[in-house]
């Protein structure tokens, strides 16, 4: 079978007037379907710069890059819109939903932009479908505002899914979330995993990094390590130990909230 | 093209913003309420100018005495006593193209009637002055040749005098006192509204000018002014020329004391000013629509930054640029047609409001309504559109960053 994602030696180059820098300097690389990729890394290493090269959210200076087969670089503009709406979902670290803009409404968007449109009730039911799916279907006509930060993660999780792209990529989707939350999310990405969706996700925790199935580290702009994860952990185990610790804590405490 | 997919877009983009789409909506409805009041009531204004014109009767020449065309240091016009009865009646005995010929004497005075009393403007005239002035009587009767020739004591009065002597009595046949002299009504004007110096023309009593003189104010011969019907407007130089060659002929070799004027050039400069007023109003109208334009683009260009991230958003998850471009177009031609609309509903009201209020008759012209309109609707479209269509070129990842 071949691979979703054939990079070959691809360079990113910033430039800002008279400094040039080297974000990406020549990483090659394969993913196959059904893979759970964690890319780590130090702040300012090119993980998000590589993230967003994978996401067709940016170009890169030089090297190909094949999605399913298909040399990005010779699709226009119109094309790769086509591209990150079919095939790619992706998540941000800062959510970047539409503010003032319900879950379900930000969760429809993706429908409202593909080409071959669906009735407003099948664009409903799928919006509610990925909703259930992150366990938001509750929520779904709350505002970005009216909710936590987990909880807008999980509506931009769901806002990726919508339309079943071939290919997730997460750039630190727990960055801005407390340890419960983002194992909670983790708790996501490993059920969307076991469906069949392939996930590249960036992180910078190492015990994140152990829900995943393979680890690349990047450094400097190029990738210095590639590795299966050994001793994966099962987000719904951790989390029941997590649950299970904060019941104990409430017993403990609860002789000075009881009366 | 995308079309009901970017028109639910662009729908709910305006829902979700709804403080900014009502402040620019609110640009677009000042800019187009503002033009549309302003010109309108300018338009009104001009509408009844042409009517007083009118109203003055068409082709008249009119006589005043005093101060000639070339004189130097000298009294204003209508300072002498210049002017005479006799100078009428050779106008009417000589001059063949004269239609209708009237001397006009005035003089305010206290009229008694029905136990009521009144100050009023005496007017002495012949009876042509109803056909000079295209002023037609109301009710009854005109007083005739014979009755002036015999100075006979009869009036015919303006409704403004028939209301405030004869509120509820028919004022045909009624006697009234001017400087104690008794005169029988005879007939009632019809009425004739204000002029453009806002004096109620109806608020008169006019006499046949024989008894004005020698039975009321002891006139000697002198009159205010002669008044003369041309057949036509083509008509008016020559016999403009001929009046004046024959009151100049009547003086001898002095000076001339009189001028004789047209009734084109008064409403040439009465047109003149109702056109500088409207353009006055028009201005203003422009700055409001200015200002409502500048409103409109503050709001468009503040928002730039919360919507070129919206764009990213956007462009990330699949749009391209012309859905882009086409959900801003949309929302501006939404906002610019529910602003337009508003305004323009507004806009007329103001109008009606204002005519009701003060008066004034208002004449809303489509032009403006046109002009309003178009104007806001570019200026939204322009300033929502144009950023919008820069960020969509970007590439999503810069969009995303935009600060
Ligand atoms: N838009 C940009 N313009 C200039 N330099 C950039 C830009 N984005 C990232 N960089 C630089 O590229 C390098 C890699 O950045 P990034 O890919 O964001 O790293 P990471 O996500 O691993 O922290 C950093 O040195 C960063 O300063
Ligand atoms: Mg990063």
């Amino acid at each position: 079978m071949s691979p979703v994602v054939q990079l070959r030696d691809i360079r990113r180059t910033y430039r800002n007037g008279e400094l040039e820098v080297h974000a990406v300097r020549g990483i090659s690389l394969e993913i196959h379907a059904g893979e759970f990729i964690a890319i780590m890394g130090a702040s300012g290493s090119g993980k998000s710069t590589l993230m967003n090269t994978l996401g067709c959210l940016d170009r890169p200076t030089s090297g190909s890059y094949l999605l399913d087969g298909v040399d990005v670089a010779s699709l226009d503009r119109e094309a790769r819109a086509d591209l990150r709406n079919q095939k790619l979902g992706f998540v941000f670290q800062g959510f970047n939903l539409l503010p003032r803009t319900s879950a379900l409404e930000n969760v429809e968007l993706p429908m409202l932009y593909a080409q071959n449109r669906v009735s407003s009730t099948e664009m409903k039911r799928r919006a509610m479908a990925a909703l259930g799916i992150v366990g938001l279907a509750q929520r779904a006509d709350h505002l970005p505002s009216q909710l936590s930060g987990g909880q807008q993660q999980r509506v931009a999780i769901a806002r990726a899914l919508v339309n079943e792209p071939r290919l997730l990529l997460a750039d630190e989707p727990t960055g801005n979330l407390d340890s419960k939350t983002s194992v909670e999310v983790m708790g996501v990405f490993q059920r969307l995993n076991e469906q069949g969706i392939t996930i590249v996700m960036v992180t910078h925790e190492l015990d994140i990094a152990q829900y995943c199935k393979r680890i690349l580290v990047v450094r400097d702009g190029l990738v210095v390590r590639d590795e299966p994860v050994t001793g994966r952990l099962i987000a719904a185990e951790e989390l029941k130990k997590l649950l299970g610790a904060e019941a104990a804590a409430q017993l403990t405490s609860a002789p000075f909230g009881a009366k | 093209m995308r079309l009901l997919a970017t028109t639910i877009i662009a729908l709910r983009a305006l829902r979700r913003n709804k403080l900014r789409s009502a402040l620019t909506a609110l640009g677009i409805i000042i800019g187009v309420g503002a033009v549309i009041t302003m010109v309108s009531i300018g338009n009104g204004a001009k509408a009844q100018v042409e009517a007083q014109v009118a109203s003055l009767g068409r082709n008249v020449i009119t006589i005043l005495p005093g101060s000639a065309t070339t004189a130097g240091a000298r009294g204003g016009q209508g300072s002498a006593n210049t002017l005479t009865v006799d100078d009428a009646l050779a106008i009417q005995r000589e001059v063949s193209g004269a239609v209708a010929v009237s001397p006009e004497l005035r003089q305010g005075a206290q009229v008694l009637g029905n136990g009521l009393n009144w100050r009023t403007s005496v007017h002495g005239v012949a009876p042509e002055f109803t056909a000079i002035r295209a002023w037609p009587l109301a009710e009854g009767r005109l007083f005739t040749d014979a009755e002036l020739r015999s100075a006979a004591k009869v009036a015919v009065i303006g409704t403004t005098v028939a209301k405030q002597l004869f509120p509820d009595v028919d004022p045909l046949g009624q006697n009234i006192r001017i400087n104690n002299v008794p005169f029988q009504v005879v007939g009632v004007l019809s009425p004739k509204g204000f002029n453009f110096f806002g004096q109620d023309q109806d608020d008169c009593v006019h006499l046949p000018y024989t008894s004005f003189m020698s039975r009321v104010f002891r006139w000697r011969n002198t009159v205010n002014n002669i008044i003369v019907e041309a057949p036509s407007a083509a008509a008016m130089p020559r016999l403009q020329q001929e009046i004046a060659d024959l009151l100049q002929q009547r003086r001898g070799g002095r000076e001339p004391d009189f001028t004789v004027r047209n009734q084109l050039e008064l409403a040439q400069t009465a047109t003149e000013t109702s056109r500088t007023m409207t353009a006055l109003l028009g201005a203003i109208a422009g700055v409001s629509l200015l200002v409502g334009g500048i409103g409109i683009m503050n709001i468009m260009l503040v928002s730039v930054t919360e919507r070129t991230r919206e764009i990213g958003i956007r462009l990330a998850i699949g749009a391209h640029d012309r859905d882009i471009r086409l959900q801003f177009l949309i929302e501006a031609m939404i906002l610019s047609m529910i602003g337009g609309a508003i305004g323009v509903l507004g806009g007329i009201g103001l109008a009606q409001t204002l005519s009701n209020l003060n008066g004034w008759p208002v004449l809303v012209s489509t032009s403006s309504i046109t002009l309003a309109v178009g104007f806001s609707a570019f200026v939204g479209v322009a300033f929502g559109f144009y950023p919008a269509h820069k960020a969509a070129k970007l590439d999503p990842i810069d969009a995303l960053r935009f600060e």
